[in-house]
């Protein structure tokens, strides 16, 4: 009997939500999973991935986290869902959750059962979409750019290296209803993770929908925050929270803060299957380190809506890293670095594009009149080159270096060099850049056809 | 007149997707929070002024649960875009500390 068919069988009247990681691949806490294990959990959710950490992964197809701990990661946590017989349901795959990234975790899970002697149904979810399907959202003029300003068009969405919609609850339940051990999807709802397996068992969607999106960042909720495993038990009312590290206390004043983490209205979020409103929810400890949550208000979607995200190519990057401390040259160092790049464009031709970052200037904020405080004692100096091919970007790279270090200005006293290299080469290619081509959202009422849902048996 | 800084607990910015960044204000004590609220400058205009955004692109949200405020706006520069200088947005709330209340 499969990990879904037990539990479906046993159908529990609390149910108990382990979220072991909110970003699978960076390592997991040990002896807060082994203490949430040990708690006997329903099932395992993870999250894997994130728009967070920029358009670079969805691009490459590329992880952001390392091959080896991310296989340590997926190992603790099969192991453990396959000793318990519980579902184990990840998110997200391989950070962005496009076909690359859901093949490598897969490859990934597949190599950790041979070596386990492990053997399960494992169902795995696409979230790839096809350009033409975005396109025709895009010509309906119902492609809307989520939160901010992002003028798309058809060719940036064919020239995409990869699109993907961020899948709701309907693919998990379709990926239920076969009955499998592990769920592996790729772009997904963080909520949907955590949701799915409850709302199939008939709990009430209001608390199933804030508690999924309370654990799906396992222990941040607490006071103090951290990466911890976090157990959710959902009850016929309501659930509690309870952090797997004793050091972290889930306060309601703590839980309440979390829903504002990485939002952009505290109190409503609208998901592909309906909107979660908590600004009627009440937050109760129960302890000094639990709190139950109640209260929120959900109201399902009349017609679905998917999230798109797509990220393109806009060249190849190389960076020049270089520090300063003589105060003569950090005072003149904006009207340097504007001499150089003309300097560097007279002697290397080509189209490029270069941005100066200068820390301890305007590494982080851009400063229109460019006035250099004088009492910055030291500044480094990040130069940019994006440009057609890698090899057009490291030579801009290396001229502007060789004359940033030895360009002249009045005053001048250091005429060694006005630049301190931490190593050398201290320009390096940085492989390619993208940029998000897409962060819309469009009605799909054909969703349940977006998301293929495939089986097998390990 | 108080500074943020010195009347807040948290003061974070943060991406909530790649084209909106979004600055979170929370609060020790129920008068703290009631002065935030009511303050002159923590107005969609002022804030607008501060981030050199247009005021209406801006919005202020409050969470009494959490005595927490929200504001959230439009990145100038897609989050990884050629030229961001803030992928994660988490270091945008710096011009929040110094406000006068």
């Amino acid at each position: 009997m499969s990990a879904v068919q037990a539990l479906l069988k046993r159908r529990p009247s609390t149910l108990r939500v382990l979220s072991a990681s909110g970003q699978l691949g960076y390592g997991i806490p040990h002896k807060a999973l082994a203490a949430g294990l040990a708690r006997n959990p329903d099932f395992i959710g993870c999250d894997m991935g994130s728009v967070d950490p920029g358009p670079a992964y969805l691009g490459s197809g590329e992880m952001a986290t390392s091959p080896a701990v991310t296989r340590g990661d997926l190992a603790d946590v099969l192991t453990a869902a396959r000793r318990l017989n519980i579902p184990l349901i990840i998110g997200t795959a391989g950070t962005s959750g496009a076909g690359p990234h859901l093949d490598a975790t897969l490859d990934m899970i597949r190599s950790i059962a041979a070596e386990h002697n492990l053997h399960f149904r494992l169902a795995s979810i696409r979230a790839d979409l096809k350009a033409d399907r975005v396109i025709q959202a895009l010509n309906a003029n119902v492609l809307v750019p989520l939160g901010g300003d992002l003028s798309v068009s058809a060719q940036d969405l064919r020239a995409s290296a990869h699109i993907v919609g961020q899948m709701g609850c309907a693919p998990f339940e379709q990926a239920l209803a076969l009955e499998p051990d592990v769920i592996i999807a790729g772009r997904a709802c963080d909520t949907a993770v955590f949701a799915s397996i409850p709302k199939m068992l008939g709990f009430n969607m209001a608390n199933v929908m804030h508690m999924a999106k309370i654990i799906e960042c396992t222990s941040i909720c607490c006071e103090p925050g951290g990466r911890d495993a976090m157990l959710a038990t959902l009850d016929a009312n309501g659930f509690e929270l309870e952090s797997m590290n004793t050091d972290r206390r889930a306060t309601p004043l703590s839980v309440a803060a979390h829903s504002l983490y990485e939002q952009a209205d505290p109190v409503s979020f609208t998901e592909p299957d309906g909107t979660l409103k908590v600004d009627t929810a009440t937050y109760r400890a129960l302890d000094d380190r639990r709190t139950y949550v109640s209260g929120a208000t959900w109201q399902d979607a009349t017609h679905t809506t998917i999230k798109v995200e797509a990220s393109m190519l806009v060249g190849h990057r190389a960076v020049l890293l270089a520090g300063t401390a003589d105060p003569r040259v950090i005072q003149k160092l904006p009207e340097l670095i504007a001499t150089v790049e003309s300097t560097t464009r007279a002697l290397v031709p080509g189209e490029y594009q270069i941005y100066p970052r200068l820390y301890g200037i305007d590494g982080v904020y851009p400063q229109q009149n460019r006035n250099v405080s004088t009492s910055t004692r030291e500044s480094f100096i990040l130069i940019e080159v994006i440009a057609q091919t890698p090899d057009l970007a490291l030579a801009a790279a290396k001229t502007f270096k060789q004359f940033l270090l030895h360009q002249g200005f009045n005053g001048r006293q250091c005429t060694g060099g006005n630049l301190a290299f931490p190593f050398t080469p201290p320009e390096l290619a940085a492989g390619k850049a993208y940029r998000f081509s897409a962060y819309h959202v469009m009605p799909a009422a054909d969703h349940r056809d977006l998301f293929p849902v495939t089986i097998e048996t390990l | 007149m108080t500074q943020l800084q010195d009347l807040a607990t948290v003061i974070r910015s943060k991406n909530a997707g790649p084209l909106t960044l979004s600055l979170d204000l929370m609060f020790p004590s129920e008068e703290s929070y009631q002065i935030a609220l009511r303050s002159k400058s923590l107005t969609a205009e002022a804030i607008g002024r501060l981030y050199d955004t247009a005021p209406e692109k801006i919005s202020i949200t409050s969470y009494d649960a959490a005595r927490a405020i929200k504001i959230a706006m439009p990145r100038k520069i897609v989050s990884g875009s050629p030229g961001d200088r803030d992928v994660y947005g988490a270091q945008q709330h710096v011009p929040l500390l110094g406000l006068e209340l």
